[in-house]
């Protein structure tokens, strides 16, 4: 049997052990084995990717004897990379998961917990293999499920179980477009099968509904404005090794839907694509920012991110369909490249962020910054593992998001050779958007990490934390690893990566060349760095100005109190608040924001020139609630409340509906003869 | 345009520091060689006033303007005394700026100096036994140089710096007040 | 090739030795232009010097982000001093780094300073650290703009390739698309550098502060390495400032001439720059900090144009 099909096999297999087990052990043991098999299929889910884009190697299975259409998979190089993507959050939040449920024994329902854990994974893995629609949708929607459920775990906890319908809504309107999709693509054809659609030639007109369809569907799976509102709900209240996985990958499958629809089975189409793409991207990622900035809840400032840097993968998805379609195929390839470079990086920062997060829930059981800080005394691992991850996602070199994101610019500056003034244009607002969304997000974890971790604890909570067990620190330091490793190694991800794409939609099936720095040369568009030597650059001078101080400088070091125009004591009232240190961008972008600010100071009883209390709450506009969901919501209600007086509840009328409806069946089928 | 016209026409207008009454200052302490070699070229000074009526502190202004631009003796005020080098201490300590005056010592780093500017830093002026008042300066923090004055006019401020930086030009054999 | 790579380290030390002096210069002029004397251009010298002797005092709630920041901003700057173009170009360290590169180690530094503001937990700290990012994220934008105009012109990012080509085509100098670049990046640069009307260098009253509030409780060697940083960094902005857009002096060859040309090209542009810088100082006052906004605003709108222009005009 070839090593793919066994590498399959033995992930499938360790799924559902591990998901069996949940059902079946109890306590540490059923939390062990849930984690073992999770861990071992999602290594063999990494080999298998792995294995695949290493060797060119594509994995053939199929069962037609199912129901239906069967099952089909196919592993291509797109395939293969998302099975890296999987395999690495899965291995990461399993082995995280099995410190961090050890809180839920007795308290939730851990066999909830681990079987729909391994089911996520299990459907994650033979979603991106499928080659017909019928096992897209199945294992779609089974991925959805077992996400609604493993978000309902913590059912008690106030805006879970709001949130979770929230998510359930929405992923299903999303299916509902990917099932209209999948049915216009395949047009006559009953198989259903990936090779038809590629092959089938459709009407423009029909190629844009599809196109139209699948953005919608696989828009609302990935998070983009407006479809995202679901996120910053559902992530924040699963447990943290899910919601790591649910910002990680599951929404990256929403990136691969997009993918695999608009480049492999349409294989593009008109610039306009890539324009809406692009455009949709910038706003996301520019929004989700600017949201995230405004938050003091841990977990949703980490979920709004997620939808800023999906935005950040849409630029280059997008910028490398309009390549495409105006006859760019190497910058298109490079803006591709990018995108799925940047899906990579965004699954190891994102997952160490949300596994951090979790940690300190763990530890200090508030996800509320403001009662936050002081850790990184108290948690000396967990803060350096959160550091390397809020300095990955600010895109600092020589760190992975760096690579990625230098990557999407260069791609975007290739606007600049787009015949078109106004697709040039645009590409140079969105350049403008990305730098701006790399700054707020470099502010954005100045103050996460800053008021998390740093100076004195604000609360009793923040005061009793105490690092976390060993296999969650393992969890974490595999994902610092890999974001180290992949940003000073473009050089080695770049090659494999346009190696998957070799072929995909008309992308030229010779990968670019690359050599121990990333120089590349592409229709004119040069650019040229080195993250690796940057990075051994920095550390040598850092570590040669300290050698050279300790010969030269001072060495006395004396410990004293913080200085504060000399007051008496220092308190963690006198720290600065996540609130105020957001309150300058809060003011820039008022107009946006629209804050509502509420007051209420609670006077001492004998004197109004004291004051005991002061609570200051501000609210930010939810501009697409307001908008956009809740007119869409009340509409639906209103129709459904008038389709309800159909049902009468009289059986003589329910009688003759059926007839009604049994002559007009009889008369369409005879008119259609 | 015109305020530059203004700038070149007035020109530079820093008067040469004078020589100055000898017994306007007083060495309290003798500032360390060391100390006062390092400190010499480029000084750090930090502000504080413990209680003065401000008379001082308007003296002390006037030292980075034009006329005695305390600058070109490398001097230049910082706004932290973890920045600083030498204090400049101003009013007789009061109750309330008593530990803050001691917090600032405390914050600012070896080696430093402190210079207390006018009579009330000396033997606490007019306010002298005031139930408000702790003492001069040198009962909560130790002074090296003593200003006398009140308020001291600037340059001898300016003196009153430099000779406990052992800068002052014309005064390298004479040591104390007399 | 060796030679190159001397070449690189070289001017790398030349920036670090020459930022003091630049920073004095600056100084100085806006002593005579306030009709004093002033200290001698050479101060910030003596200033480093005996900041290196001085005792360190620490807060006893800081931790070893507090000890490690000014290193990281002293090497992050230290290293663009190396990447770019002061005295040589195309140099081989131009392929290590670009003029996207330049920007985000820049930005390292702002993210570690900004951290070492809020742990000690003062107030100072947090709301230095909080005006620095949001001016930062704020002069992102047209930083960008910045370098995509430029970038256009040379078809590559890369510091060399920019001022090869502005050399090589000396009219698009004077194009529409590189004065309005050059006017956006001053003005990112007064902000990036912490210089009026955004931030008052000088000033020691917290409130008012951007760039000093978040050093307020440095001291000792720690504080000489962030001023010497800060110092570097706006050499770095005049050397991008005079070698991209005003390339010519810049040795294309490693011979002896070609290189005291370029050190007399840059001593000459840094003396021009700073003269610049000193007049506008003391010409304007600063502005409050919700006003920075509208600046950068402004810039942006320059950035954009400068932009825009370069396509329409090609």
């Amino acid at each position: 049997m070839a090593p793919e099909l066994l590498l399959l096999a033995l992930s499938v297999a360790s799924y559902a052990v591990g998901a069996l087990a949940a059902l079946i052990f109890r306590g540490m043991v059923g939390r062990a084995l849930v984690a073992v098999g999770a861990l071992v299929g999602s290594l063999g889910t990494l080999a298998l990717g792995a294995w695949c884009l290493a060797t060119g190697a594509t994995l053939a299975f199929a069962a037609p004897w199912l129901p239906l259409t069967g099952l089909a998979l196919r592993a291509d190089g797109l395939s293969a990379f998302f099975l890296v993507v999987v395999g690495l959050g899965g291995a990461a939040a399993s082995v995280y998961g099995f410190g961090y449920s050890a809180h839920y024994d007795g308290r939730y329902s851990l066999r909830l917990l681990g079987a729909m854990f391994n089911v996520l994974l299990l459907s994650l893995a033979i979603q991106v293999l499928a080659d017909n629609a019928l096992t897209f949708l199945v294992t779609w929607e089974a991925m959805s499920l077992s996400a609604y459920l493993l978000v309902l775990v913590e059912h008690d906890q106030h805006g879970t179980v709001r949130a979770a319908n929230w998510y359930l809504a929405v992923t299903h309107a999303g299916f509902a477009a990917l099932v209209a999709a999948f049915l216009v693509l395949a047009g006559g054809d009953m198989t259903g099968s990936f090779a038809a659609m590629r092959s089938a030639t459709l009407p423009p007109a029909t190629r844009n509904v599809v196109f139209l369809l699948a953005l919608v569907g696989f828009g609302t799976k990935a998070g983009v404005i407006p479809l995202h509102v679901w996120l910053p709900m559902a992530h924040p209240v699963a447990p943290s090794h899910v919601s790591a996985l649910l910002s990680g990958v599951v929404i990256k499958m929403g990136v691969y839907g997009l993918m695999r629809v608009a480049l492999d089975l349409l294989g593009g189409g008109p610039p306009w694509w890539g324009g809406v793409v692009l455009g949709l991207g910038a706003v996301s990622a520019l929004l989700g920012v600017l949201y995230a900035l405004m938050e003091h809840d841990l977990k949703r400032l980490l979920a709004y991110h997620s939808v800023e840097n999906v935005g950040i993968i849409l630029l280059g998805v997008g910028a490398g369909l309009m390549f495409q379609s105006y006859g760019l195929p190497g910058l298109a390839t490079l803006g591709f490249i990018a995108g799925l470079y940047h899906t990579l990086n965004h699954a190891c920062f994102k997952g160490l962020l949300f596994l951090g997060a979790g940690s300190v829930l763990y530890a200090t059981h508030t996800r509320n910054m403001e009662e936050l800080g002081g850790l990184i005394s108290r948690m000396p691992r967990t803060a350096a593992c959160f550091l390397v991850g809020a300095a990955s996602i600010s895109a600092l070199p020589p760190l992975n998001g760096f690579a990625s994101e230098w990557l999407v610019f260069q791609t975007l500056m290739g606007g600049a050779l787009v015949p078109h003034p106004e697709a040039a244009i645009g590409m140079a607002i969105a350049v403008a958007m990305l730098a701006l969304t790399s700054g707020l997000a470099v502010a954005c974890f100045v103050k996460a990490f800053g008021i998390t971790f740093l100076a004195l604890p604000r609360s009793a909570e923040a005061e009793r934390a105490r690092e976390v067990p060993a296999s969650m620190q393992v969890g974490m330091l595999v994902l610092v690893g890999m974001c180290v490793a992949l940003g000073l190694t473009p050089f080695l991800v770049v090659p494999v990566l346009s190696r998957a794409l070799a072929g995909l939609g008309g992308l030229p099936l010779t990968p670019i060349g690359f050599s121990l720095r990333l120089p590349f040369s592409v229709s004119g568009v040069t650019g040229e760095m080195s993250p690796l030597l940057v990075g051994v650059g920095v550390l040598l001078l850092g570590t040669l100005t300290a050698v050279v101080l300790r010969g030269v400088a001072d060495r006395r070091l004396r410990i004293g109190d913080t200085w504060g125009c000399g007051r008496v004591g220092q308190t963690p009232r006198m720290e600065y608040t996540a609130t105020a240190f957001a309150e300058p961008l809060r003011r820039v972008f008022a107009e946006l924001y629209r804050p509502t600010e509420d007051l209420s100071i609670d006077f001492h009883p004998k004197s109004k020139y004291f004051v005991r209390s002061i609570a200051y709450r501000s609210e930010v506009e939810p501009w697409f609630e307001r908008l956009l969901y809740t007119p869409l919501l009340s509409a639906l209600r209103g129709a459904a409340v008038r389709v309800r007086q159909v049902q009468a509840g009289s059986l003589h009328l329910y009688l003759a509906y059926m007839t009604i409806a049994l002559l007009a069946l009889l008369v369409v089928a005879r008119w259609s003869r | 345009m015109l305020l530059f016209y203004k700038i070149l026409r007035v020109g530079v207008v820093t008067e040469p520091l004078a020589l100055g009454e000898p017994d306007v200052i007083e060495v309290a302490r003798e500032v360390e060689t060391k100390a006062r070699r390092l400190l010499g070229r480029a000084v750090a000074i930090r502000e504080v006033d413990a209680g003065s009526c401000n008379g001082c502190e308007i003296e002390i202004t006037s030292l980075t303007g034009p006329v005695y631009d305390s600058e070109r003796f490398g001097i230049h005020f910082v706004a932290s005394p973890r920045h600083a080098d030498l204090l400049l201490v101003t009013g007789p300590v009061t109750r309330n700026m008593e530990v803050p005056l001691l917090k600032t010592y405390e914050a600012t780093p070896d080696p430093k100096v402190v210079v207390a500017v006018g009579d009330c830093a000396r033997t606490c002026g007019v306010f002298r036994g005031s139930y408000a008042v702790v003492g001069s300066v040198d009962a909560v923090i130790p002074v090296d140089v003593f200003v006398s004055g009140c308020p001291p006019e600037p340059a001898d401020i300016l003196r009153g710096i430099l000779t406990a930086l052992d800068r002052l030009p014309q005064r390298n054999g004479r040591r104390d007040g007399a | 090739m060796t030679a190159a790579f001397v070449m690189a380290a070289a001017q790398g030390l030349l920036a670090l030795f020459l930022a003091p002096g630049v920073v004095g210069l600056i100084r100085w002029l806006k002593a005579r232009l306030q009709n004093r004397r002033g200290a001698p251009a050479w101060q910030p010298y003596r200033e480093l010097r005996k900041l290196f002797q001085k005792e360190i005092v620490v807060s006893r709630n800081a931790s070893w982000l507090f000890h490690l920041a000014p290193f990281v901003v002293f090497a992050s700057t230290l290293m663009v001093a190396v990447l770019v173009p002061v005295l040589a170009a195309p140099l081989p360290v131009d392929r290590i780094g670009d003029l996207l590169v330049v920007v985000y180690l820049l930005l390292l530094g702002t993210f570690f300073l900004a951290l070492a503001g809020l742990d000690p937990g003062s107030a100072f700290g947090g709301m230095g650290a909080s005006r620095e990012v949001t001016v930062a994220a704020l002069a992102e934008p047209t930083l960008a703009l910045a370098i995509f105009a430029l970038a256009r012109g040379a078809g590559s990012t890369n510091l060399g390739e920019i001022a090869a080509r502005t050399m090589a085509d000396p009219l698009s100098a004077v194009s529409p698309g590189h004065l309005l670049a050059f006017a956006a990046l001053f003005i990112v640069m007064l902000a990036e550098t912490g210089r009026l009307p955004v931030d008052n260098p000088a000033t020691h009253l917290e409130l008012t502060m951007i760039h000093e509030a978040m050093i307020l409780e440095y001291s000792g060697r720690y504080l000489a390495l962030i001023e010497w940083a800060s110092a570097l960094k706006l050499l770095v902005f005049f050397v991008l400032l005079g070698n991209l857009f005003v390339p010519w002096g810049l040795a294309t060859a490693l011979t002896p001439g070609a290189v005291a040309t370029a050190a007399g090209a840059l001593a000459l542009k840094l003396g021009v720059l700073a003269v610049a810088v000193a007049v506008l100082e003391t010409r304007v006052a600063k502005l409050r900090l919700f006003r920075v906004p509208e600046l950068l605003s402004a810039s942006f709108v320059l950035a954009l144009l400068a932009v825009t222009s370069s396509f329409l005009l090609r």
